[in-house]
Protein backbone atom coordinates (compact mmCIF):
# COMPACT_ATOMS: atom_id res chain seq x y z
CA UNK A 1 0.00 0.00 0.00
CA UNK A 2 2.68 2.84 -1.07
CA UNK A 3 0.36 6.16 -0.93
CA UNK A 4 2.04 9.06 -2.55
CA UNK A 5 1.50 10.96 1.19
CA UNK A 6 3.98 8.39 2.45
CA UNK A 7 8.17 9.96 3.05
CA UNK A 8 9.89 6.61 2.81
CA UNK A 9 13.46 6.89 4.60
CA UNK A 10 16.12 3.75 4.79
CA UNK A 11 15.79 1.79 7.44
CA UNK A 12 17.52 2.97 11.05
CA UNK A 13 19.55 -0.06 10.68
CA UNK A 14 20.13 0.11 6.90
CA UNK A 15 23.23 1.80 5.54
CA UNK A 16 22.83 3.24 1.73
CA UNK A 17 26.83 3.95 0.51
CA UNK A 18 28.56 3.58 -2.92
CA UNK A 19 31.34 0.98 -2.67
CA UNK A 20 34.12 2.62 -4.94
CA UNK A 21 35.83 -1.06 -5.40
CA UNK A 22 33.31 -2.19 -6.97
CA UNK A 23 31.53 0.63 -8.63
CA UNK A 24 28.03 0.23 -7.19
CA UNK A 25 25.79 1.35 -4.82
CA UNK A 26 24.83 -0.70 -1.45
CA UNK A 27 22.52 -1.41 1.21
CA UNK A 28 24.25 -2.86 4.19
CA UNK A 29 23.12 -4.03 7.30
CA UNK A 30 23.34 -6.69 10.15
CA UNK A 31 24.10 -9.85 8.17
CA UNK A 32 23.47 -8.68 4.61
CA UNK A 33 24.57 -6.33 1.99
CA UNK A 34 22.41 -5.86 -0.89
CA UNK A 35 23.62 -4.76 -4.50
CA UNK A 36 21.90 -2.02 -6.12
CA UNK A 37 21.90 -1.04 -9.72
CA UNK A 38 21.82 2.47 -10.65
CA UNK A 39 17.95 3.07 -10.77
CA UNK A 40 16.77 1.40 -7.36
CA UNK A 41 19.97 3.52 -5.82
CA UNK A 42 18.79 6.88 -7.47
CA UNK A 43 15.41 5.73 -5.80
CA UNK A 44 16.90 5.11 -2.52
CA UNK A 45 19.01 8.68 -2.46
CA UNK A 46 15.82 10.60 -2.20
CA UNK A 47 14.25 8.51 0.59
CA UNK A 48 15.64 11.10 3.21
CA UNK A 49 11.90 10.61 4.93
CA UNK A 50 11.38 14.05 3.63
CA UNK A 51 10.20 13.51 0.09
CA UNK A 52 6.61 12.18 -0.28
CA UNK A 53 6.37 9.10 -2.55
CA UNK A 54 4.97 11.89 -5.40
CA UNK A 55 7.77 14.00 -5.24
CA UNK A 56 10.44 11.49 -5.35
CA UNK A 57 8.50 10.47 -8.78
CA UNK A 58 8.31 13.87 -9.78
CA UNK A 59 12.25 14.29 -9.36
CA UNK A 60 13.22 11.23 -11.16
CA UNK A 61 10.84 12.23 -13.86
CA UNK A 62 12.96 15.23 -14.26
CA UNK A 63 15.98 13.08 -14.44
CA UNK A 64 14.39 10.07 -16.02
CA UNK A 65 11.94 11.55 -19.05
CA UNK A 66 11.80 8.34 -20.82
CA UNK A 67 11.45 6.01 -17.84
CA UNK A 68 7.53 4.90 -16.75
CA UNK A 69 8.61 6.37 -12.91
CA UNK A 70 5.31 6.58 -11.83
CA UNK A 71 4.42 3.27 -12.09
CA UNK A 72 7.91 1.92 -11.47
CA UNK A 73 9.04 4.35 -8.35
CA UNK A 74 6.12 3.09 -5.73
CA UNK A 75 5.89 -0.39 -7.27
CA UNK A 76 10.03 -1.00 -6.10
CA UNK A 77 9.54 0.93 -2.82
CA UNK A 78 6.66 -1.51 -1.76
CA UNK A 79 8.80 -3.85 -2.41
CA UNK A 80 12.10 -2.56 -0.58
CA UNK A 81 9.45 -1.45 2.12
CA UNK A 82 8.18 -5.24 2.22
CA UNK A 83 12.31 -6.17 2.98
CA UNK A 84 11.91 -3.92 5.88
CA UNK A 85 14.59 -1.89 4.07
CA UNK A 86 13.02 1.47 4.30
CA UNK A 87 9.83 2.77 6.10
CA UNK B 1 16.72 6.02 -16.63
CA UNK B 2 15.65 2.28 -17.29
CA UNK B 3 13.00 0.57 -15.46
CA UNK B 4 13.76 0.77 -11.53
CA UNK B 5 12.09 -2.53 -11.32
CA UNK B 6 13.87 -4.32 -14.04
CA UNK B 7 15.26 -7.93 -13.49
CA UNK B 8 17.31 -7.40 -16.14
CA UNK B 9 20.63 -7.52 -14.29
CA UNK B 10 20.27 -9.18 -11.16
CA UNK B 11 18.09 -12.63 -9.99
CA UNK B 12 21.31 -13.97 -8.69
CA UNK B 13 19.12 -14.89 -5.38
CA UNK B 14 15.49 -15.61 -6.25
CA UNK B 15 13.72 -13.48 -3.55
CA UNK B 16 15.62 -10.05 -3.53
CA UNK B 17 13.60 -7.17 -4.60
CA UNK B 18 13.50 -6.34 -8.60
CA UNK B 19 16.50 -3.36 -9.15
CA UNK B 20 18.34 -4.81 -6.53
CA UNK B 21 21.16 -6.86 -8.29
CA UNK B 22 21.99 -9.77 -5.24
CA UNK B 23 22.08 -9.85 -2.01
CA UNK B 24 25.26 -11.35 -0.31
CA UNK B 25 25.04 -13.02 3.33
CA UNK B 26 27.96 -12.35 5.19
CA UNK B 27 29.57 -12.91 7.99
CA UNK B 28 27.13 -15.94 8.03
CA UNK B 29 24.46 -16.78 10.18
CA UNK B 30 26.16 -18.50 12.92
CA UNK B 31 28.64 -15.32 14.03
CA UNK B 32 28.97 -15.65 17.67
CA UNK B 33 31.86 -15.33 19.99
CA UNK B 34 31.36 -18.49 21.09
CA UNK B 35 30.55 -20.67 18.06
CA UNK B 36 32.57 -18.57 15.56
CA UNK B 37 34.11 -20.62 13.31
CA UNK B 38 30.22 -21.52 12.51
CA UNK B 39 30.95 -18.15 10.82
CA UNK B 40 30.09 -18.41 6.60
CA UNK B 41 31.43 -21.88 7.12
CA UNK B 42 28.19 -22.69 7.83
CA UNK B 43 26.82 -20.50 5.18
CA UNK B 44 23.64 -23.07 5.26
CA UNK B 45 20.63 -20.50 5.94
CA UNK B 46 17.80 -22.23 4.47
CA UNK B 47 16.57 -18.92 3.40
CA UNK B 48 19.45 -16.61 1.97
CA UNK B 49 21.72 -17.43 -0.95
CA UNK B 50 25.12 -16.63 -0.64
CA UNK B 51 26.64 -15.37 -3.77
CA UNK B 52 30.29 -15.55 -4.90
CA UNK B 53 30.56 -18.86 -6.67
CA UNK B 54 34.56 -19.94 -8.13
CA UNK B 55 36.60 -17.54 -9.28
CA UNK B 56 36.95 -16.33 -12.42
CA UNK B 57 40.25 -16.92 -13.94
CA UNK B 58 43.01 -14.05 -12.76
CA UNK B 59 42.15 -11.97 -10.18
CA UNK B 60 39.87 -13.07 -7.41
CA UNK B 61 36.71 -11.02 -6.56
CA UNK B 62 37.16 -8.60 -3.60
CA UNK B 63 35.84 -9.86 -0.41
CA UNK B 64 32.60 -8.41 1.07
CA UNK B 65 33.34 -9.63 4.76
CA UNK B 66 35.22 -9.79 7.55
CA UNK B 67 35.49 -11.78 10.66
CA UNK B 68 37.84 -10.13 13.48
CA UNK B 69 38.61 -12.46 16.31
CA UNK B 70 39.82 -9.67 18.23
CA UNK B 71 41.22 -12.41 21.15
CA UNK B 72 40.02 -15.62 22.31
CA UNK B 73 39.78 -14.56 25.95
CA UNK B 74 35.94 -15.23 27.01
CA UNK B 75 34.21 -15.01 30.27
CA UNK B 76 32.38 -18.05 28.90
CA UNK B 77 33.19 -22.08 29.12
CA UNK B 78 30.21 -22.90 26.12
CA UNK B 79 31.01 -26.60 25.68
CA UNK B 80 30.07 -26.17 21.53
CA UNK B 81 33.00 -23.56 21.37
CA UNK B 82 34.27 -24.02 17.93
CA UNK B 83 37.42 -21.66 18.42
CA UNK B 84 40.48 -24.30 18.06
CA UNK B 85 41.32 -26.24 21.28
CA UNK B 86 44.83 -24.74 21.40
CA UNK B 87 43.66 -20.32 21.65
CA UNK B 88 46.03 -18.08 21.15
CA UNK B 89 47.36 -16.42 23.99
CA UNK B 90 46.57 -13.20 25.15
CA UNK B 91 50.49 -12.25 24.71
CA UNK B 92 50.49 -13.03 20.92
CA UNK B 93 47.32 -10.43 20.50
CA UNK B 94 47.86 -7.89 17.81
CA UNK B 95 48.10 -4.86 19.24
CA UNK B 96 45.79 -1.24 18.38
CA UNK B 97 47.52 -0.31 15.75
CA UNK B 98 48.20 -3.53 13.67
CA UNK B 99 43.83 -3.52 13.94
CA UNK B 100 43.78 -0.33 12.62
CA UNK B 101 46.02 -0.70 9.62
CA UNK B 102 44.00 -3.81 9.23
CA UNK B 103 40.53 -2.23 8.98
CA UNK B 104 41.87 0.72 6.50
CA UNK B 105 43.37 -2.63 4.21
CA UNK B 106 40.28 -4.41 4.61
CA UNK B 107 37.99 -1.36 2.93
CA UNK B 108 39.99 -1.07 0.53
CA UNK B 109 40.25 -3.99 -0.40
CA UNK B 110 36.34 -4.05 -0.96
CA UNK B 111 35.26 -5.49 3.01
CA UNK B 112 31.99 -3.92 3.40
CA UNK B 113 31.43 -5.58 7.11
CA UNK B 114 33.35 -6.39 9.90
CA UNK B 115 32.14 -8.41 12.40
CA UNK B 116 33.80 -7.79 15.49
CA UNK B 117 34.14 -10.92 17.69
CA UNK B 118 36.17 -13.44 19.49
CA UNK B 119 36.17 -14.90 21.86
CA UNK B 120 34.77 -12.08 23.79
CA UNK B 121 35.83 -9.02 21.85
CA UNK B 122 35.04 -6.46 24.90
CA UNK B 123 38.34 -8.02 26.71
CA UNK B 124 39.79 -5.50 24.23
CA UNK B 125 40.38 -2.37 26.18
CA UNK B 126 40.84 -0.82 22.50
CA UNK B 127 37.71 -2.42 21.21
CA UNK B 128 36.45 1.73 20.78
CA UNK B 129 39.79 2.64 18.95
CA UNK B 130 39.44 -0.42 16.52
CA UNK B 131 36.07 0.32 16.26
CA UNK B 132 36.18 3.61 15.41
CA UNK B 133 38.85 3.06 12.70
CA UNK B 134 36.80 0.31 11.01
CA UNK B 135 34.01 3.04 10.59
CA UNK B 136 36.06 5.61 9.91
CA UNK B 137 37.29 3.09 7.14
CA UNK B 138 33.42 2.61 5.89
CA UNK B 139 32.99 -0.93 7.08
CA UNK B 140 29.63 -1.62 8.51
CA UNK B 141 30.39 -3.23 12.04
CA UNK B 142 28.54 -5.72 14.24
CA UNK B 143 29.75 -6.51 18.07
CA UNK B 144 29.39 -10.06 18.30
CA UNK B 145 29.70 -10.35 21.90
CA UNK B 146 28.29 -13.07 25.08
CA UNK B 147 27.02 -9.55 26.76
CA UNK B 148 29.11 -9.64 29.52
CA UNK B 149 31.34 -6.81 30.75
CA UNK B 150 28.45 -4.46 28.20
CA UNK B 151 27.65 -1.36 30.29
CA UNK B 152 26.01 1.74 29.74
CA UNK B 153 29.31 3.49 29.23
CA UNK B 154 31.42 1.12 27.34
CA UNK B 155 28.24 1.15 24.92
CA UNK B 156 27.88 4.73 24.28
CA UNK B 157 31.37 4.54 23.39
CA UNK B 158 31.38 1.56 21.29
CA UNK B 159 28.00 4.12 19.33
CA UNK B 160 30.04 7.22 19.40
CA UNK B 161 32.83 5.24 17.57
CA UNK B 162 30.42 4.28 14.84
CA UNK B 163 29.58 0.68 15.76
CA UNK B 164 26.16 0.00 13.73
CA UNK B 165 24.68 -3.49 15.08
CA UNK B 166 24.55 -6.38 18.09
CA UNK B 167 24.76 -9.67 18.10
CA UNK B 168 23.89 -11.19 21.55
CA UNK B 169 24.28 -14.60 22.13
CA UNK B 170 22.45 -16.57 24.68
CA UNK B 171 22.13 -20.28 25.54
CA UNK B 172 19.14 -21.16 26.57
CA UNK B 173 15.24 -19.98 27.09
CA UNK B 174 15.69 -19.44 31.38
CA UNK B 175 18.75 -18.09 33.37
CA UNK B 176 19.54 -21.58 34.84
CA UNK B 177 19.61 -23.59 31.51
CA UNK B 178 21.43 -20.50 29.75
CA UNK B 179 23.85 -20.51 32.87
CA UNK B 180 24.08 -24.07 32.89
CA UNK B 181 25.58 -24.27 29.03
CA UNK B 182 27.71 -21.26 29.19
CA UNK B 183 29.37 -22.96 32.58
CA UNK B 184 28.87 -19.42 34.33
CA UNK B 185 26.41 -16.77 35.90
CA UNK B 186 25.98 -14.57 32.54
CA UNK B 187 22.31 -14.43 31.78
CA UNK B 188 21.58 -11.88 34.07
CA UNK B 189 24.54 -10.04 32.03
CA UNK B 190 22.84 -10.74 28.66
CA UNK B 191 19.84 -9.42 29.63
CA UNK B 192 21.18 -5.94 30.87
CA UNK B 193 23.22 -5.79 27.38
CA UNK B 194 19.98 -6.25 25.34
CA UNK B 195 18.42 -3.62 26.97
CA UNK B 196 21.17 -0.99 27.04
CA UNK B 197 21.29 -1.88 22.97
CA UNK B 198 17.40 -1.50 22.69
CA UNK B 199 18.11 1.91 24.30
CA UNK B 200 20.60 3.05 22.19
CA UNK B 201 18.05 2.22 18.95
CA UNK B 202 21.27 -0.07 17.53
CA UNK B 203 19.65 -3.06 15.90
CA UNK B 204 20.13 -6.04 18.03
CA UNK B 205 20.22 -9.76 17.06
CA UNK B 206 20.12 -12.73 19.37
CA UNK B 207 22.01 -16.20 18.83
CA UNK B 208 21.86 -19.62 20.10
CA UNK B 209 23.72 -22.34 19.49
CA UNK B 210 21.70 -25.76 19.20
CA UNK B 211 22.18 -29.01 20.06
CA UNK B 212 20.62 -31.84 22.31
CA UNK B 213 20.14 -29.89 25.24
CA UNK B 214 18.64 -26.88 24.03
CA UNK B 215 16.63 -27.72 20.81
CA UNK B 216 13.42 -28.80 22.61
CA UNK B 217 13.42 -24.68 23.59
CA UNK B 218 12.79 -23.06 20.69
CA UNK B 219 9.34 -22.37 21.80
CA UNK B 220 10.76 -20.58 24.79
CA UNK B 221 14.08 -19.38 23.01
CA UNK B 222 11.70 -17.14 20.54
CA UNK B 223 9.82 -16.04 23.31
CA UNK B 224 13.05 -14.29 25.12
CA UNK B 225 14.12 -12.89 21.61
CA UNK B 226 10.29 -10.54 21.61
CA UNK B 227 10.66 -10.10 25.23
CA UNK B 228 14.16 -8.89 24.60
CA UNK B 229 13.38 -6.89 22.03
CA UNK B 230 15.63 -8.75 19.16
CA UNK B 231 15.05 -8.06 15.20
CA UNK B 232 17.00 -11.10 14.19
CA UNK B 233 16.98 -14.40 16.17
CA UNK B 234 19.55 -16.75 14.66
CA UNK B 235 18.90 -20.41 15.40
CA UNK B 236 22.34 -21.73 14.93
CA UNK B 237 22.69 -26.00 15.08
CA UNK B 238 26.23 -26.55 16.13
CA UNK B 239 28.83 -26.72 14.03
CA UNK B 240 31.17 -29.50 15.08
CA UNK B 241 34.81 -27.78 14.96
CA UNK B 242 37.36 -26.94 17.56
CA UNK B 243 36.33 -27.81 21.26
CA UNK B 244 33.21 -28.64 20.21
CA UNK B 245 34.14 -31.89 18.61
CA UNK B 246 34.63 -33.21 22.18
CA UNK B 247 31.45 -32.57 22.84
CA UNK B 248 29.86 -34.05 20.10
CA UNK B 249 27.89 -37.28 20.84
CA UNK B 250 26.74 -35.23 23.60
CA UNK B 251 25.59 -32.50 21.59
CA UNK B 252 24.57 -33.92 18.21
CA UNK B 253 20.19 -34.00 18.42
CA UNK B 254 18.18 -36.54 17.32
CA UNK B 255 15.99 -36.43 14.04
CA UNK B 256 12.80 -36.07 16.51
CA UNK B 257 14.07 -32.89 18.29
CA UNK B 258 15.36 -31.54 15.20
CA UNK B 259 12.46 -32.12 13.34
CA UNK B 260 9.93 -30.82 16.64
CA UNK B 261 12.45 -27.94 16.28
CA UNK B 262 12.00 -27.10 12.85
CA UNK B 263 8.14 -27.22 13.36
CA UNK B 264 8.46 -25.10 15.69
CA UNK B 265 10.36 -21.97 13.59
CA UNK B 266 7.90 -22.48 10.90
CA UNK B 267 5.13 -21.40 12.93
CA UNK B 268 6.79 -18.38 14.56
CA UNK B 269 7.70 -17.54 11.40
CA UNK B 270 3.93 -17.30 10.29
CA UNK B 271 2.98 -15.16 13.09
CA UNK B 272 6.28 -13.11 13.39
CA UNK B 273 6.66 -9.60 11.51
CA UNK B 274 9.18 -7.67 11.66
CA UNK B 275 11.56 -10.29 13.63
CA UNK B 276 13.42 -12.58 11.06
CA UNK B 277 14.30 -16.05 12.02
CA UNK B 278 17.29 -17.92 10.44
CA UNK B 279 18.07 -21.30 10.88
CA UNK B 280 20.92 -23.05 10.74
CA UNK B 281 20.78 -26.20 9.17
CA UNK B 282 22.56 -28.91 11.18
CA UNK B 283 24.50 -30.32 8.19
CA UNK B 284 24.91 -33.94 9.79
CA UNK B 285 21.65 -35.07 9.21
CA UNK B 286 20.40 -34.72 5.74
CA UNK B 287 22.77 -35.59 3.61
CA UNK B 288 23.29 -32.02 2.08
CA UNK B 289 27.10 -30.04 2.52
CA UNK B 290 26.70 -26.79 3.69
CA UNK B 291 27.78 -24.24 0.82
CA UNK B 292 31.63 -23.58 2.63
CA UNK B 293 32.23 -19.69 2.77
CA UNK B 294 30.33 -19.52 0.21
CA UNK B 295 33.57 -20.81 -1.73
CA UNK B 296 36.99 -21.03 -0.25
CA UNK B 297 38.29 -17.63 -0.44
CA UNK B 298 35.49 -16.28 -2.23
CA UNK B 299 33.45 -13.64 0.08
CA UNK B 300 35.21 -13.55 3.16
CA UNK B 301 38.30 -13.59 5.46
CA UNK B 302 39.08 -14.15 8.83
CA UNK B 303 42.01 -12.28 10.91
CA UNK B 304 42.97 -14.22 13.91
CA UNK B 305 44.25 -12.91 17.02
CA UNK B 306 47.31 -13.55 16.17
CA UNK B 307 47.08 -11.97 12.99
CA UNK B 308 46.72 -15.27 11.22
CA UNK B 309 44.47 -14.76 8.10
CA UNK B 310 41.74 -18.03 7.28
CA UNK B 311 39.85 -18.20 4.83
CA UNK B 312 37.53 -19.76 7.49
CA UNK B 313 37.70 -19.53 11.22
CA UNK B 314 37.26 -22.98 11.45
CA UNK B 315 40.52 -23.33 9.32
CA UNK B 316 43.16 -23.38 12.36
CA UNK B 317 44.22 -26.77 11.95
CA UNK B 318 44.03 -27.46 8.42
CA UNK B 319 47.63 -28.29 7.08
CA UNK B 320 48.10 -24.90 5.22
CA UNK B 321 50.52 -22.15 5.59
CA UNK B 322 48.69 -19.26 7.17
CA UNK B 323 49.72 -15.57 6.59
CA UNK B 324 49.37 -12.79 8.57
CA UNK B 325 48.58 -9.45 8.57
CA UNK B 326 52.14 -8.47 10.64
CA UNK B 327 54.27 -9.71 7.59
CA UNK B 328 51.80 -9.03 4.24
CA UNK B 329 49.06 -6.88 3.28
CA UNK B 330 45.54 -8.29 3.51
CA UNK B 331 45.31 -7.60 -0.14
CA UNK B 332 48.76 -9.68 -0.83
CA UNK B 333 47.12 -12.13 1.43
CA UNK B 334 43.63 -12.82 -0.69
CA UNK B 335 45.17 -12.32 -3.85
CA UNK B 336 48.63 -14.03 -3.84
CA UNK B 337 48.98 -16.29 -0.89
CA UNK B 338 48.59 -20.27 -1.34
CA UNK B 339 46.36 -20.51 1.77
CA UNK B 340 43.80 -18.72 0.32
CA UNK B 341 43.83 -20.20 -3.27
CA UNK B 342 44.33 -23.73 -1.87
CA UNK B 343 40.18 -24.67 -2.23
CA UNK B 344 39.38 -21.35 -4.63
CA UNK B 345 37.04 -22.51 -7.49
CA UNK B 346 36.69 -26.19 -8.39
CA UNK B 347 40.25 -26.84 -10.18
CA UNK B 348 40.82 -28.82 -6.71
CA UNK B 349 38.33 -31.42 -6.33
CA UNK B 350 38.27 -35.26 -6.83
CA UNK B 351 35.40 -37.23 -7.69
CA UNK B 352 32.40 -37.31 -6.80
CA UNK B 353 32.84 -33.47 -6.54
CA UNK B 354 34.52 -32.99 -9.94
CA UNK B 355 31.55 -33.94 -11.61
CA UNK B 356 28.70 -33.01 -9.62
CA UNK B 357 26.20 -30.83 -10.81
CA UNK B 358 26.06 -28.93 -7.54
CA UNK B 359 30.12 -28.28 -7.21
CA UNK B 360 29.27 -25.04 -7.86
CA UNK B 361 26.65 -24.96 -4.85
CA UNK B 362 28.30 -26.49 -2.32
CA UNK B 363 31.33 -26.27 -3.34
CA UNK B 364 31.85 -29.90 -2.28
CA UNK B 365 31.43 -28.81 1.57
CA UNK B 366 33.09 -27.72 4.27
CA UNK B 367 37.12 -28.62 3.51
CA UNK B 368 37.65 -28.07 7.71
CA UNK B 369 35.15 -30.95 8.22
CA UNK B 370 36.40 -33.54 5.42
CA UNK B 371 40.42 -32.84 6.94
CA UNK B 372 38.52 -33.51 10.32
CA UNK B 373 37.13 -36.64 9.60
CA UNK B 374 39.25 -38.29 6.67
CA UNK B 375 42.41 -36.44 7.38
CA UNK B 376 42.19 -35.53 3.72
CA UNK B 377 40.75 -31.86 3.31
CA UNK B 378 40.62 -32.32 -0.84
CA UNK B 379 38.08 -35.32 0.04
CA UNK B 380 34.51 -34.41 -0.53
CA UNK B 381 32.83 -33.43 2.71
CA UNK B 382 31.54 -36.38 4.43
CA UNK B 383 28.37 -34.43 5.25
CA UNK B 384 27.56 -35.01 1.80
CA UNK B 385 25.45 -38.38 1.02
CA UNK B 386 27.12 -37.97 -2.29
CA UNK B 387 30.49 -39.13 -0.48
CA UNK B 388 32.46 -41.92 -0.21
CA UNK B 389 32.88 -41.08 3.79
CA UNK B 390 28.85 -40.78 4.40
CA UNK B 391 29.14 -43.54 6.52
CA UNK B 392 31.71 -41.40 9.06
CA UNK B 393 28.47 -39.20 9.34
CA UNK B 394 25.61 -41.60 9.66
CA UNK B 395 27.64 -43.89 12.29
CA UNK B 396 28.17 -40.31 14.45
CA UNK B 397 24.29 -39.50 14.42
CA UNK B 398 23.75 -42.98 16.07
CA UNK B 399 26.06 -43.23 18.19
CA UNK B 400 24.93 -40.06 19.71
CA UNK B 401 22.91 -39.91 23.04
CA UNK B 402 23.53 -38.31 26.86
CA UNK B 403 26.49 -37.49 27.76
CA UNK B 404 28.73 -35.83 29.89
CA UNK B 405 29.73 -32.11 28.70
CA UNK B 406 33.38 -30.97 28.57
CA UNK B 407 33.35 -27.48 29.37
CA UNK B 408 35.39 -24.81 27.75
CA UNK B 409 38.64 -24.10 29.58
CA UNK B 410 39.44 -20.77 30.68
CA UNK B 411 42.12 -19.46 28.64
CA UNK B 412 45.88 -20.14 30.01
CA UNK B 413 49.14 -19.50 28.37
CA UNK B 414 50.08 -22.55 25.93
CA UNK B 415 53.58 -22.89 27.82
CA UNK B 416 51.19 -23.99 30.67
CA UNK B 417 48.00 -26.57 29.73
CA UNK B 418 45.52 -25.88 32.49
CA UNK B 419 44.30 -28.12 34.26
CA UNK B 420 40.80 -29.75 32.73
CA UNK B 421 37.87 -29.35 34.69
CA UNK B 422 36.18 -32.12 32.69
CA UNK B 423 33.63 -33.94 33.52
CA UNK B 424 31.28 -31.44 35.67
CA UNK B 425 27.97 -31.44 34.63
CA UNK B 426 27.54 -28.00 37.01
CA UNK B 427 28.27 -24.77 35.96
CA UNK B 428 32.46 -24.35 37.08
CA UNK B 429 32.68 -21.64 39.71
CA UNK B 430 33.92 -18.23 38.90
Amino acid sequence: MTTGAWRPAVAPAVILRHDPVRGTDLLVMPERIVMLNDEAAAVLRLCDGGRTVTEIVDELRGDFPEAPVAADVPEFLAQVRAEGWVR
Amino acid sequence: MSDPVATGEQAVVADAPAGTDETVAVGGPTATSEQAAAVGASGGTDETVAVGGPAAAGEPAPPWAMLAELTHGCPLHCPYCSNPVGLIPRSRELATADWVRVMREAAALGVVHAHLSGGEPLLRADLTEITAAAARAGIYTQLVTSGVGLDRARLAELVEAGLHSVQLSVQDATAAASDLIAGTRSFAAKEKAAELVRETGLPLGLNVVLHRRNLDSVDGIVELALKWGAERVELANTQFYGWALRNRRALLPTRDQLARAKESVERWRERLEGVELIWVVPDYFDGVPKPCMGGWGAISLTVGPDGSVLPCPAAYDLPLEFPNVRDHSLAWIWERSQAFDAYRGTAWMSEPCMSCSRRDVDFGGCRCQAYALTGDARRTDPACGLAPDHHLITELVESAGEGTLVYRRPERPARSPAPSRVGSATPAAD
